[in-house]
């Protein structure tokens, strides 16, 4: 999928600026994952980019069709779960299936069929009759991805599908998107950062409507003056402030953030004192703070 | 792939209508209720001498009834379910969305529909060109009903504003307008108000055919005409509000 997003301004009714200036290209399959705080512009654009909304100003292209001129084109390639999308609590999973794929063209019987061989991949099958509402909230969740997923969409869109889910729901939705991310191109926005580090490709994080990263997370640790992070399980490691800086975190570990040429000198320092420690290249946590809030590590 | 459009009308009516039924059937008691109660209590308080009327007038309610609980389905599956946004970023058109989910409404109210049809042919006798004319008449008031729905499904923004409209809805078209009675019925100067409702001139349309009220050619032709008026104008403002794409 090529996604080109070129000065695009999203301005709501109150005056509000939601998106100011956002421009981007993107050429590659896999996971694309917008992420930022609440209010950050993540839905709007996602919804500008599948086609719900129209951007006050700007333009977007997905595989050279305009989102706003070529609308129709789009939506045949596409399929987007919202945020706050629920399954409509007295239908079935197979129900709720079978509809979306017949809204998308399929007849019924092609459509069932579609649902419940989707249902039984992901292991769904106790579940498939019955009804959305004594489902639990990851299971409500899977049900919605698995609609897009059981359609021939080349293009998904997800919207935080996995905000207020559990540690595990988490992971098994991590994985139904892992498994589809071979075949179509997934457009997800998250406030977990761990999830777009586990998952994405390309990173674009939003600050207040700007985008103020854009990468792969190779990409994004560049932006970071120190590129590794080293545990060290003391409270008072004293180190030489030439090698990197060091913060002491409440639950008595020093975090040094140092540059990769440093890492062999630290690492052998920690090791004649016996020392435990761990080494790691710098999370999109880290990398997220230190552009957001403006930390030392930039 | 090759689509198919009447798979995507049928989805809105699997969705709205169908799945409905077959999983809460307690559901049709509600389209049940509302006129065959009113159609019940009209023809007691008369002696049964205006039981084909009200059966008439229990036909118009349905119609009505069935178009404006669209405005209360759309905002729920737009607003709580994001349904509807799903459908946008989908190959289903607006005309296609709306279709189905109008049709979906008369899915629903076809038990209703059945059994006030029995009704109607039991105790109101019409000729061949009569029943059509009243036929005609019902898809018009169903329109309007509609695109009332509809327009009214763009102002709401969730499900207890739509309940709100259609508790407002239902007595100002239905229940005092003269659907269930004759609007000689209606003292004067009173009378005049019931004109504001397009339901009269449905009522007193489809009254003519049965015999219950007389209509001059040049009334006939004017209530048509207003009610045609009311109904494309609906229409298009619920067009031209409508958006498919947020802006």
């Amino acid at each position: 999928m090529q996604l080109e997003a070129t000065s695009i301004f999203k301005t709501y009714e109150k005056r509000v600026p939601a998106l100011v200036d956002i421009s981007f290209h993107l050429d590659q399959k896999g996971i694309f994952s917008l992420i930022g705080e609440n209010g950050a512009g993540k839905t709007t654009l996602v919804r500008i980019l599948c086609t719900q909304l129209l951007p006050t100003s700007g333009s977007a292209m997905i595989d050279g069709l305009d989102v706003v001129l070529d609308a129709k084109q789009i939506r045949e390639r596409i399929a987007a779960v919202p945020q706050e999308a629920r399954a409509v609590p007295w239908m079935t999973p197979v129900q709720t299936i079978t509809a979306y794929l017949m809204y998308r063209g399929y007849t019924h019987a092609d459509a069932v069929q579609r649902a419940i061989d989707t249902i039984r991949k992901l292991g769904m099958e106790k579940i498939e009759n019955q009804k959305n509402r004594k489902l639990s909230g990851g299971q409500k969740r899977k049900v919605l991805v698995a609609t897009v997923l059981a359609s021939e969409a080349d293009i998904i869109f997800l919207d935080e599908p996995s905000t207020g889910l559990d540690y595990i729901s988490r992971k098994e939705l991590w994985g139904l998107f892992t498994s589809m991310k071979s075949e179509r191109s997934i457009i997800l926005t998250t406030h977990y950062l761990e999830e777009a580090e586990e998952l994405a490709t390309s990173i674009a994080i939003l600050n207040k409507g700007k985008l103020v990263g854009f990468g792969s997370m190779e990409d994004l640790r560049k932006l970071s003056k120190y590129p590794y992070s080293i545990k060290v399980s003391s409270p008072n490691f004293e180190f030489d402030e030439d090698t990197g800086e060091a913060i002491h975190l409440p639950d008595g570990v020093t975090q040094i953030f140092t540059y990769e040429s440093n890492v062999h000198k630290l690492v052998n320092n920690l090791i004649s004192r016996g020392l435990r420690f761990s080494v790691q290249e710098i999370s999109l946590n880290t990398i997220f703070e230190n552009i957001i809030y403006g930390g030392s590590n930039r | 792939m090759i689509r198919h459009q009447g798979s995507q009308i049928y989805a809105s009516i699997l969705v709205n209508a169908l799945y409905a039924m077959v999983n809460y059937p307690i559901m049709l008691v509600n389209t049940l209720l509302a006129p065959l109660s009113i159609l019940a209590v009209v023809t007691f308080a008369t002696h049964g001498t205006l039981l084909p009327v009200a059966a008439e007038g229990a036909l118009i309610m349905s119609m009505v009834g069935s178009g404006t609980a669209m405005q209360g389905d759309l905002s729920h599956l737009k607003n709580d379910m994001r349904m509807q946004d799903m459908v946008v970023s989908s190959p289903t058109g607006p005309g296609i969305y709306i279709t189905g989910m109008a049709l979906s409404q008369i899915v629903y109210s076809f038990p209703t529909l059945v059994l006030l049809v029995i009704f109607n042919i039991l105790f109101v006798h019409l000729t061949a060109i009569g029943a059509l004319i009243v036929f005609t008449d019902m898809a018009t008031i169903f329109t309007f009903a509609v695109s009332l729905g509809f327009f009214l499904s763009t102002l709401s923004t969730d499900i207890v504003q739509s309940w709100a409209f259609s508790g407002i809805l239902s007595p100002i078209l239905t229940t005092i307008p003269p659907v269930y009675y004759p609007i000689s019925y209606i003292p004067m100067p009173y009378r005049y108000l019931a004109y504001i409702s397009p339901t009269t001139y449905a009522a007193q349309i489809a009254q003519n055919q049965a015999g219950f009220t007389t209509l001059t050619l040049v009334q006939t032709a004017a209530y048509w005409s207003i009610l045609l008026l009311i109904t494309v104008v609906f229409g298009y403002i619920a067009i031209r509000r409508s958006r498919w794409r947020d802006i």
